[in-house]
């Protein structure tokens, strides 16, 4: 069966999509969506090292954003630039030194257009071992320090007091990050990584009510928009990946129609806001 | 301030020092297991600074900070913004940072009278309701110290009384140190075994007897608040300025404050009279 192009394209695609979903949850909560496309961005610095020193493309941008993930969080610490100004400076920095970087290897025929948008349906049997070990050992290390990451999301001060420790589980998320950049790079290119992580989690926020139902569901409407927008992709001979954004775009605007909105809460559970304060704040 | 074993944690002239100046200096503190101590101060006097070097959150950069082997902790900050993007009801809010049993979990709604938001999602409380979310999350962990930094922030005067009675409740059931931060210079517990005051350094500190007493806050608050709650009245001896430095009561103006400096009666540059 993985014989089959399509097949392989579709079991490389719902792979990313079980691991970019409950990371990208993390995405949206931290409101890191600009970190997410600085790392991708600095893939294709990874990208221009493989063929460099001839290394495993996966491995490399793996290091490359590890590194740039690092070199972040020492800025950060230093507090002279707003993180925003330090991202946008990573991440074009990175973008550009891939790209000369390619310019200089003229030795190398490379498709530029397969990593900046994925190439999908050339997937190889190792690309899909490579994702799926990669993937299950990303989402292990997230449930080991789930409770710890979820809790210095909601206050990283909390956390630390109560005997967590923010900055170590902060950079394991970090090395997530990496690995997922470098491990779905294949299936829908580098400018559209971020695609992956946050609207399959933005689409989940309207039918989950907590926070682990919502990565189980991002990772579901993920991989639901892989098998869509891969099935479009092939009916009308679109770009497989960018076809998947689409697909993940459409059920996100479905999920906004009011046909789809949660059940009512229970009475007395989420009453209306006009209610709350009499209620509240009597003793 | 003498160390005894077995107190909670022991602030020893501990100081924060950032960008050139320091938040607080010389600050000693112990907190002992069933005591309530409060901390009081204006605005940037190092209330909040001080409660993160006692949970570990800040490293002292002068003196020192010891807390006891396995001292179990609950937080309740100051803020706490649950994003939208973040589905979040009560009862998954309870076991935030720990296990916490389902039983456990709804005793200790119970007790700060939240039990009927359990299902309720985080963001959609009101002010009061979410203190007593944070303070039953608090609670539910069964901890040896219990720091909470202006839990009385957002809520009414009578949701205050009652909340003060539910801290000293806690305190007296679980028999836990509790190192409360008040943001109200002149209305502290009456059940608070200590009062420390702070200005960038301990001004004074002691027990607020004297305070339920006071006419002008009877006057104020009526009789039956004051049964709950006393002032605690005092003056600073000096003020800080805008660019850091301090002005002292004699008019001179130095640096930092001094650890000797206290407060005397007779000036009157007092922080705030607001209450």
């Amino acid at each position: 069966m993985l014989d089959d192009f399509f097949t392989r394209a579709i079991l490389a695609g719902i792979g990313v999509a079980l691991v970019a979903g409950p990371l990208g949850c993390f995405i949206v909560w931290r409101r890191l969506a600009y970190f997410g496309d600085t790392l991708s961005h600095a893939a294709l610095l990874g990208v221009a090292l493989a063929f460099l020193f001839e290394i495993n493309i996966t491995l490399a941008v793996f290091g490359v954003s590890a590194c740039v993930s690092i070199a972040l969080l020492l800025l950060q610490k230093q507090g002279t630039l707003s993180s925003d100004a330090l991202l946008g400076l990573l991440a074009h920095s990175a973008l550009a030194l891939g790209l000369v970087a390619l310019a200089f290897m003229t030795w190398i025929r490379m498709d530029l257009m397969g990593f900046l948008f994925g190439d999908i349906l050339a997937v190889s049997r190792m690309d899909i071992a490579i994702i799926w070990m990669g993937g299950i050992v990303v989402l292990a290390v997230l449930a080991i320090i789930w409770r710890p990451l979820f809790a210095a999301t909601i206050n990283r001060e909390l956390a630390e007091a109560e005997g967590m420790n923010p900055e170590r589980v902060n950079i394991i998320f970090m090395l997530l990050m990496a690995a997922v950049i470098a491990i779905s790079m294949k299936i829908v290119g580098v400018l559209l990584i971020t695609a992956m992580l946050i609207i399959p989690a933005a689409t989940a926020r309207r039918f989950s009510s907590g926070p682990e139902q919502m990565a189980l569901m991002a990772a579901i409407i993920g991989a639901a928009a892989v098998v869509g927008g891969l099935f479009g992709s092939l009916e009308w001979d679109t770009p497989a990946g960018p076809s998947i954004v689409v697909a993940a775009l459409i059920l996100f605007i479905l999920s906004l129609m009011p046909v789809f909105s949660r059940p009512s809460p229970k009475p007395g559970e989420m009453a209306p806001q006009a209610s709350e304060p009499q209620k509240g704040t009597r003793p | 301030m003498l160390h005894k074993p077995d107190s909670l944690v022991t602030l020893d002239t501990a100081g924060i020092h950032r960008a050139g100046r320091w938040l607080v200096r010389g600050v000693n503190l112990a907190i002992e297991p069933g005591e309530i101590v409060t901390l009081i101060g204006p605005n940037g006097s190092g209330k909040s600074t001080t409660a993160k070097m006692a949970l570990g959150i800040l490293k002292p950069d002068e003196g020192a900070v010891q807390r006891r082997a396995d001292l179990k902790v609950s937080y309740v900050p100051q803020k706490l913004a649950v994003d939208w993007t973040l589905p979040l009801t009560v009862r998954r809010f309870m076991r935030l940072t720990g296990h916490v049993s389902v039983h456990e979990a709804e005793s200790a709604m119970a007790s700060t009278g939240v039990a009927h938001l359990a299902g309720a999602e985080v963001r959609t409380l009101s002010g009061g309701e979410f203190q007593r979310v944070m303070l039953a999350r608090a609670v539910a962990r069964k901890p040896d110290l219990l720091v909470l930094d202006e839990p009385v922030q957002g809520v009414d005067f009578s949701g205050e009384i009652a909340l003060y009675d539910l801290i000293k409740r806690i305190r007296d059931e679980m028999h836990c140190g509790i190192l409360l931060i008040s943001h109200d210079l002149h209305v502290v517990m009456a059940a608070t075994d200590r009062v420390i005051c702070l200005n960038g350094h301990v001004c004074c500190s002691g027990t607020p007897t004297v305070v339920a007493s006071s006419a002008e806050y009877k006057a104020l608050f009526g009789a039956r608040a004051a049964s709950t709650l006393a002032v605690y009245e005092h003056h600073h001896d000096h003020t800080h300025l805008p660019d850091g430095r301090v002005e002292h009561g004699d008019g001179t103006i130095t640096d930092h404050c001094h650890p000797e400096d206290g407060h005397h009666h007779h000036h009157g540059s007092e922080g705030k009279s607001d209450a």
